[in-house]
């Protein structure tokens, strides 16, 4: 056939490493032989892409991750239309902004968030189920890549998602007069580092499933009580004492308390200080976890 | 640095050893029981055994992927629990799933394997064209692997194991329910990969015709255990010997007992018109029996050669009895995915 030839020229240099790798004498670089990238951290990349890609090139599940935060915008933040019956001092010192709606607006940023990191287990099961992870594992790629490489992929999508729930929130009629270029910068880099961390949670929980069935249970038994235990939809100051203590434990939490402050101007229940190290700390904490559990669970 | 060490070791022209290879599972169940064995440079060594026999495990802590729970395998001259990196940059592997991304397309596949080795782009590109064309693909190799066939896949999965430049490559059930077709172009590339390349080759199956037409060696696995090792002739002799029946013009007279002192016959049996003749060395022993026959005046009127079948030294060897499966439930429906998808 005509396609010998070809043929030949393929596989030329496979055979002539093959010789060099038998002569340990011909120290001389042999011909064709790449340069390894040997950093520890090589592939990340490369698998970060592989996610970001099958996102961005099917619209639809963007699509569909937005209607949610919109009906939660839309309909749950004008129907709880509190400055209809409350005075503007009170909805200003209850919710510290000018309406319920700029006060949900910021706690939708956080939840998208949530549920964007609540599903990223779910790609590394569907990686193990089709055999990807694997494959992956049998290359010279290191465990921990795996594991931090989801947990990136996760965080640049929420990250993208919520700057559009912002711009959504802002065409219905989020207040932004508080709105300045750090504020901004500062919002997003706690909320980035909040999906960094939740990921690395449902990450590490799904590393050795296989079964998808079992990680949706996982998601729809960590998700709601992490929205409803935090400051996303109520002020902690009108919830009971005991909630209180919850909401406090809720790491959320303070992703929106420094966020609110930086976007709307708001006292804050924390220094931004405390909000940023006590974020930054949990996903230094998650994904080195997510990190150590991959050595050992991320087997075949 | 290790390699040279190893490869320059004077006895040793494996690539590779395995010294007592166990894994265990929940501590009681024995996948894989002290297998020992060697692999030498350039051959095609083959592990034949029923279903749940232990071929996979054995695959899979050779290639990293299963922590041995004792013996020791050098892989390369590198350890595969100690240096696995090093193990799986020496080494391809075809798996017996499908593992691309059926997102994307061949050529994406093939690259992401590449990055994942940290080979360069300037290099992955053109190589990742030649696997293609390798396996003729390359026409395919724009478009998303959803749309590819079994057969296709199967040669992605080939071309994608050859990325890194191996020099030993395991191949896991490499024609796992593919059409005849695909089947003999991957026989192909097997036999082009040892024979024009040099390449060491692994491959587990359960097709005894294709550990017989492709392998140097065999070993045939059940339980965990080796029971046998050697070439596909060796096992064969195993069982006793051609079979030659040679047919007579004169049923008259008996010259069994003549025949049967042929150094390489074994075993005669006179039926009718036709002398039914057990032999070592069917090819040698015939002429030598035509000869006798016809120096006593006896005109020979058909004579047939039939070698014994690898089936029977492999029922021999490991049974009748039909297999449980007694994998884990995940590796079962595992392999029925893979099954519909090669037939897809």
């Amino acid at each position: 056939m005509d396609s010998s030839k070809p043929v030949e020229d393929g596989l030329t240099r496979t055979a002539t490493i093959q010789e060099t790798a038998l002569k340990p004498e011909s120290t001389a670089a042999p011909r064709g032989l790449p340069k390894l990238d040997r950093s520890p951290v090589h592939g990340l990349w490369a698998l970060t892409m592989r996610d970001l890609r099958k996102w961005y090139t099917n619209p639809y599940q963007l699509i569909i991750s937005l209607i949610q935060p919109i009906v939660w915008l839309g309909i749950f933040g004008k129907a709880l239309n509190f400055s209809s019956f409350i005075p503007a001092s009170e909805v200003q010192s209850i919710f510290g902004t000018s309406s319920y709606f700029s006060f949900l607006s910021v706690g939708m940023l956080a939840s998208i968030i949530l549920f964007t990191a609540a599903f990223s287990g779910m790609s590394v099961v569907f990686d193990r189920r089709f055999g990807f992870l694997n494959k992956a594992m049998s290359t010279p790629v290191s465990r921990g890549v795996i594991v931090v490489s989801k947990v990136l992929q996760s965080g640049i999508r929420s990250l993208i998602q919520s700057g559009m729930v912002l711009v959504i929130a802002i065409v219905l009629g989020m207040d932004t007069s508080h709105f300045t270029g750090q504020g901004l910068v500062g919002a997003f880099s706690l909320l980035f580092l909040m999906g960094f961390a939740l990921s690395s949670l449902f990450v590490t929980l799904a590393l050795k499933s296989s079964n998808w069935q079992t990680q949706m249970a996982i998601i729809n038994l960590l998700n709601l009580p992490l929205l409803f235990a935090s400051n996303a939809l109520f002020p902690v100051k009108i919830m009971p004492t005991w909630l209180q203590y919850v909401v406090k434990f809720n790491p959320i939490s303070y992703a929106i308390d420094g966020a609110r402050q930086l976007l709307l101007g708001s006292p804050g229940t924390n220094s931004l200080l405390v909000d940023f190290g006590v974020i930054a700390t949990f996903a230094v904490l998650l994904t080195g976890a997510g990190i150590v559990m991959s050595w050992k669970l991320l087997t075949k | 640095m290790i390699a040279n060490q190893q490869t320059t070791e004077a006895d040793s022209k494996a690539i590779v050893k395995v010294e007592g290879l166990t894994k265990t599972y929940d501590g009681k169940f024995k996948a894989v029981d002290g297998v020992s064995f060697e692999i030498e440079e350039g051959e095609i060594f083959g592990f034949l055994g029923p279903n749940g026999a232990g071929k996979s495990t054995t695959i899979n802590m050779l290639t990293t992927l299963v922590a041995p729970s004792s013996g020791r395998a050098i892989v390369c001259g590198y350890d595969v629990h100690k240096q696995a990196t090093e193990v799986r940059r020496n080494v391809g592997i075809v798996p017996q799933d499908y593992t691309a991304d059926e997102d994307m397309t061949g050529m994406a596949n093939i690259l992401l394997c590449a990055d994942l080795y940290g080979i360069p782009r300037s290099d992955s590109k053109p190589h990742a064209e030649e696997l293609l064309k390798l396996v003729e693909l390359q026409d395919a190799a724009k478009r998303k692997v959803k749309t590819y066939s079994g057969g296709m896949r199967r040669r992605l999965e080939i071309a994608c194991g050859l990325i890194n430049y191996p020099r030993l490559l395991f191949l896991d059930e490499p024609t796992l329910g593919l059409d005849v077709q695909t089947r003999a172009a991957v026989w192909k590339y097997i036999r082009m990969l040892k024979t024009e390349f040099h390449m060491t080759l692994f491959l587990t199956t359960h097709y005894l015709e294709e550990a017989d037409s492709l392998c140097d060696r065999i070993a045939i696995i059940d339980h965990g255990h080796i029971i046998k090792l050697g070439t596909p002739e060796e096992l064969k002799e195993g069982i006793g010997g051609d079979v030659i029946v040679v047919g007579v013009k004169e049923a008259e007279p008996d010259i069994s007992s003549e025949i049967s002192k042929i150094p390489l016959v074994k075993e005669v049996k006179k039926n009718g018109n036709d002398y039914r003749i057990k032999a070592e060395m069917g090819e040698e022993a015939s002429p030598q029996i035509m000869d006798l026959i016809r120096s006593k005046g006896l005109h020979v009127t058909k004579i047939s050669l039939t070698k014994p079948s690898l089936d029977e030294a492999y029922l021999e060897l490991t049974g009748r009895t039909l297999r449980e499966e007694e994998s884990n439930k995940w590796a079962a429906m595992s392999q029925r995915v893979t099954m519909a998808r090669a037939r897809s």
